[in-house]
């Protein structure tokens, strides 16, 4: 095991990445206790694992990245905490995300941007980019993250690292400050393959506080296979547009190879839908979140900003003035896509969209693909600053990530190259509930992919 | 009200439902427990918890669906209804919208002025209770009370097919005594575990279409709804009388003033953006689930009134206050069953055993056993009347064995012909001047002297044999 002052000493040396939110006086007493009090035969025993501020811990403040949570202690672990500190392990702080995970970049935090590991000019990718940052610097071995549309995947493809969103249900959403409920999932980073499914192994199986948490047995871990042999993966057209950056296409074509040398039958498939699945998940999520982040009014906790005169200006002030400008732009759109005489045109037209989505992947399945291979992101990590007078452009970077939300299955992302210097991830999407096998192809991949050899 | 106006009433009852624990969550659903006292990080909306669905709540629900007679759907979705309110700790209520549990059902009863009356009920779903603000506890501000806020519910929504606040009434009781019997709700709208609103116009006879409505609210006891249905229809009538139009709002009933009023279109203006409850599956149901439900409902009041009136040869009305309530029904049938004859154990039961229960927390506190032996006391000429009245307050206050406690108290009749003989001696013997006018003819004297001889015997004569002796002795 680690030792507890160690990790904090760790935490601490990464401190201008200003990826973990909580200070270092309370992570080194929170460490130490944690560590008297840790069961020596879980599984866990002594790992560090970094959360995002969105999930809730009774350890740690939860402020999802937002003022309008400012120094809120949660009264619960989120089940997913619960079980990490079951198997030993030791929650090692929370992470700066986008405010209530709304945003690609990890810029729309109350707290500050966390920078790239790697280049301190760039974004680590969001909204889970605290988490990604941390793993990606070698502060700690695994960390969680949570996914609406690539959360994880996104940043840990921009960071260089293993991110995996398990299927819809896998892992229970009980503690995690809901954003759009019907593809929130909670996510790993590891710095490996192993590291990031032994921690989404612990925090999977069934939980009776969550009734979207499907009644299953933990997942169980995969052996590292021999080679591919069996597994057909197939490329949808869709994910390789044109317009994709160089240094992306020679990255996957190259890991393309390397399955295929190890014995995987490579298919081009399509996905007919995909061109619809950014506007569909921007139609759902916001409409969700709407409703979802209506319980932050300052009647109950929480911090009450001035102006409350009476309820409305409680309202008006606390809302007004504790959410930042992105998660008030997401309320807006998701009350509007709801309301009465737009709901048919948006919401409901959003839903039959997303049936259509998730259609097309069963019907690829159903044909004998076994995974999918894609780029995880359009382009390595981007500067600050420089999508954030552009949400459009910053929501575009999740073009390849939302379908799995949408359609509800696993995905991860693996570091497939460099360019310039700049990691580039490879996603695998899986079957619903098979992560086992998409884990399996990860760890051939891996094992020969030079992950951080310019592509 | 002018007999040119026709009124039309369509009732939502919310009823709450008697579970042990919430409707998402376990804490305590009961009435009354110290503010804030029953609650956890579900029913207050903390941030990251989530709602799941108490299985008995949704278990009573199906119940009260079948015994309206609605269609059960086998698949019905829960959906989020969203506003902003102190009270309302999530921001939004979990419903249900477009997918109810149940559509499709009727209640039925005798309308005082139409007879026998068939009303539509148009569906019946889930939902959770708000919290609950109190305005009026603390000087400077509103207190929230959350113990309410997630409480299981009930909304059953009638057609517009009532056609007076006297319909509107007997609706509302006869449901109230449908949903007691079949135990899903103890349906007291002084706790709030009953709560209605209705929406109220009136038209023309004959015409088909509906007029513009309004809806009352702030219903809270029962005495209130026929005044505040009346209140609005007569308010409505006299508008369109003096040609206004009825415009459709909210009016708030006030029962302290017998008036209605306006509710501030601001409290009502709300697009409440209904959207599928994300954290929740579809609510599925097999046919077997509801099979069961179906199978295990209890005789229904209607049907165990017309079985009490056929099988036990009492009129409609008996039959009615015997089955007003299952206890008071299973009570009759456990004295008929132990023995009494049914019209004496009717008579028993709605006058004796209905007043004590009244006296004493409802309880009906002769055991069916014990009464069927008093009963039997009576008809065999053991007891008086009187005197049986007497033992059923003995047993009523410290139990024990009717004949026992009759011996005891020194009230079995006395049928022995020669003690009578002796009692009636006496008694013709102190009364010599009515003897001899009764010899004269004057025979409606005969009252008198079993009186007397009552009298004489502490009750205890047997009435119709100290007559026949009585009538041998004058008539010698």
């Amino acid at each position: 095991m680690s030792d507890a002052k160690a990790v904090a000493d760790r935490l601490t040396k990464v401190k201008r990445l200003n990826a973990l939110l909580t200070p270092t006086k309370d992570l080194r007493k929170a460490l130490s206790q944690q560590a008297a009090a840790a069961r020596p035969t879980g599984v866990l025993y002594g790992m560090p694992v970094a959360v995002k501020d969105n999930i809730c811990t009774l350890e740690f403040t939860t402020s999802c990245g937002s003022r309008i949570l400012e120094g809120y202690r949660s009264p619960y672990d989120a089940t997913a905490v619960a079980k990490l500190k079951a198997a030993g392990a030791l929650i090692a702080g929370k992470t700066n995300c986008d405010e209530f995970a709304m945003g690609s970049s990890t810029e729309h935090s109350a707290y500050g941007r966390v920078l790239h590991p790697l280049d301190k000019t760039r974004v680590p990718g969001g909204s889970s980019g605290g988490s990604a940052a941390l793993v990606a610097a070698g502060a700690i071995p695994a960390a969680l993250g949570s996914e609406t549309g690539g959360s994880v995947r996104q940043p840990a493809s921009f960071c260089g690292i293993v991110g995996i969103k398990p299927t819809y249900g896998r892992v229970s959403r009980y503690g995690l400050v809901a954003f759009g409920s019907s593809l929130d999932q909670i996510g790993v980073f590891g710095r490996s393959v192993h590291d990031a499914a032994r921690v989404l192994s612990v925090i999977s199986g069934r939980d009776s506080r969550d009734a979207t948490c499907e009644d299953r047995d933990p997942l169980r871990l995969p052996t590292v296979p021999e080679s591919l042999q069996g597994f057909v993966i197939g490329l949808p057209r869709e994910y390789f547009p044109p317009e994709l950056d160089p240094a992306v296409r020679r990255a996957c074509e190259r890991a393309v190879r390397l399955m295929k040398e190890q014995g995987a039958a490579i298919r081009e498939v399509s996905l007919p839908h995909t061109p619809y699945a950014v506007p569909t998940y921007y139609v759902i999520a916001p409409a969700e979140a709407s409703s979802n982040l209506a319980r932050f009014d300052g009647v109950r906790y929480g911090p009450r900003f001035n102006g409350a005169a009476d309820l409305r200006s409680l309202y008006r002030s606390t809302r007004g003035q504790g959410f930042g400008p992105e998660v008030r732009r997401r309320i807006l759109v998701g009350t509007y896509v709801l309301s009465a005489g737009f709901y048919d045109a948006y919401y409901r037209r959003a839903q039959q969209m997303r049936a259509l989505i998730a259609q097309d992947f069963r019907n690829v399945f159903d044909r004998g693909v076994d995974l999918l291979f894609t780029p995880t992101t359009p382009t390595p990590a981007f500067k600050a600053g420089e999508k954030l007078g552009d949400p459009v452009a910053m929501y575009l970077s999740d073009i390849f990530t939302v379908t799995a939300n949408l359609a509800g299955l696993p995905a991860m992302s693996i570091p497939i190259g460099r360019v310039k210097g700049l990691p580039i991830g490879g996603q695998l999407i899986g079957q619903a509930f098979l992560e086992d096998e998409m884990i399996e192809a990860a760890y051939a991949l891996e094992r020969v992919v030079p992950a951080t050899d310019e592509a | 009200m002018s007999a040119a106006w026709e009124t039309v009433i369509g009732l939502e009852t919310h009823v709450q439902l008697r579970t042990k624990s919430k409707m998402f969550c376990g804490c305590g659903a009961a009435f009354g427990a110290p503010p804030n006292t029953q609650v956890c990080p579900v029913c207050l909306g903390l941030p990251g918890a989530l709602p799941v669905p108490n299985g008995e709540a949704i278990r009573l629900a199906v119940r009260a669906a079948l015994a309206l007679g609605c269609t059960v759907n086998p698949k019905s979705v829960f959906a989020r209804k969203n506003y902003f309110y102190p009270d309302l700790p999530k921001g939004y209520q979990i419903s249900q919208h477009e997918q109810p549990l149940a559509t499709g059902g009727t209640l039925s009863f005798i309308s005082s002025e139409r007879g026998a009356v068939s009303i539509g009920i148009i569906r019946l779903h889930i939902e959770e209770d708000a919290g609950k603000s109190i305005h009026d506890r603390f000087a400077k501000g509103t207190a929230v009370d959350l113990n309410r806020s997630g409480v299981p519910l009930i909304e059953i929504v009638s057609a517009p097919d009532l056609r007076s606040p006297a319909e509107a009434r007997a609706y509302l009781s006869t449901l109230k005594q449908l949903l007691e019997y079949i135990g899903i709700s103890d349906c007291d709208m002084e706790k709030g575990s009953l709560r209605v609103d209705a929406n109220v116009s009136v038209r023309r006879p004959g015409t088909a279409a509906l007029s513009t409505r309004t809806e009352v609210k702030n219903i809270n006891s029962f005495a209130f709804v026929e005044k505040a249905l009346t209140v609005e229809r007569d308010r409505q009538v006299a508008l369109v009388e003096s040609g206004g139009t009825v415009t459709q709002q909210t009016m708030l009933f006030d029962s302290k003033e017998n008036t209605v009023r306006p509710q501030r279109t601001k409290e009502e203006s709300h697009d409440y953006r209904y959207f599928p409850e994300p954290d929740l599956p579809p609510l599925v149901l097999t046919p077997e689930f509801v099979a069961e439900q179906q199978s295990d409902l209890p005789e229904l009041p209607s049907a165990k009134r017309d079985r009490f009136a056929a099988q036990y040869a009492l009129s409609r009305e008996h039959a009615a206050v015997l089955t007003a309530n299952r206890t008071v029904a299973e009570y009759y049938e456990n004295v008929v069953r132990a023995g009494a004859e049914p019209q004496a154990a009717a008579n028993w039961v709605m006058t004796e055993a209905l007043a004590d229960a009244k006296d004493h927390q409802e309880q009906l506190r002769v055991p069916a056993g014990a009464l069927a032996q008093i009963v039997a006391l009576v008809k065999g000429g053991t007891l008086s009347h009187q005197a049986a009245k007497r033992v059923f307050g003995e047993v009523a206050a410290k139990g024990g064995d009717p004949r026992t406690i009759a011996e005891s108290l020194g009230l079995i009749q006395v049928a022995d012909t020669n003690v009578i003989e002796g009692w009636v001696t006496d008694v013709l013997a102190d009364h010599p001047s009515e003897v001899e006018r009764y010899r004269k003819g004057e025979t409606k004297l005969m009252p008198f002297f079993v009186g007397q001889l009552m009298r004489k015997s502490k009750g205890k004569a047997d009435p119709k044999l100290a007559q026949r002796v009585l009538e041998a002795k004058l008539a010698s």
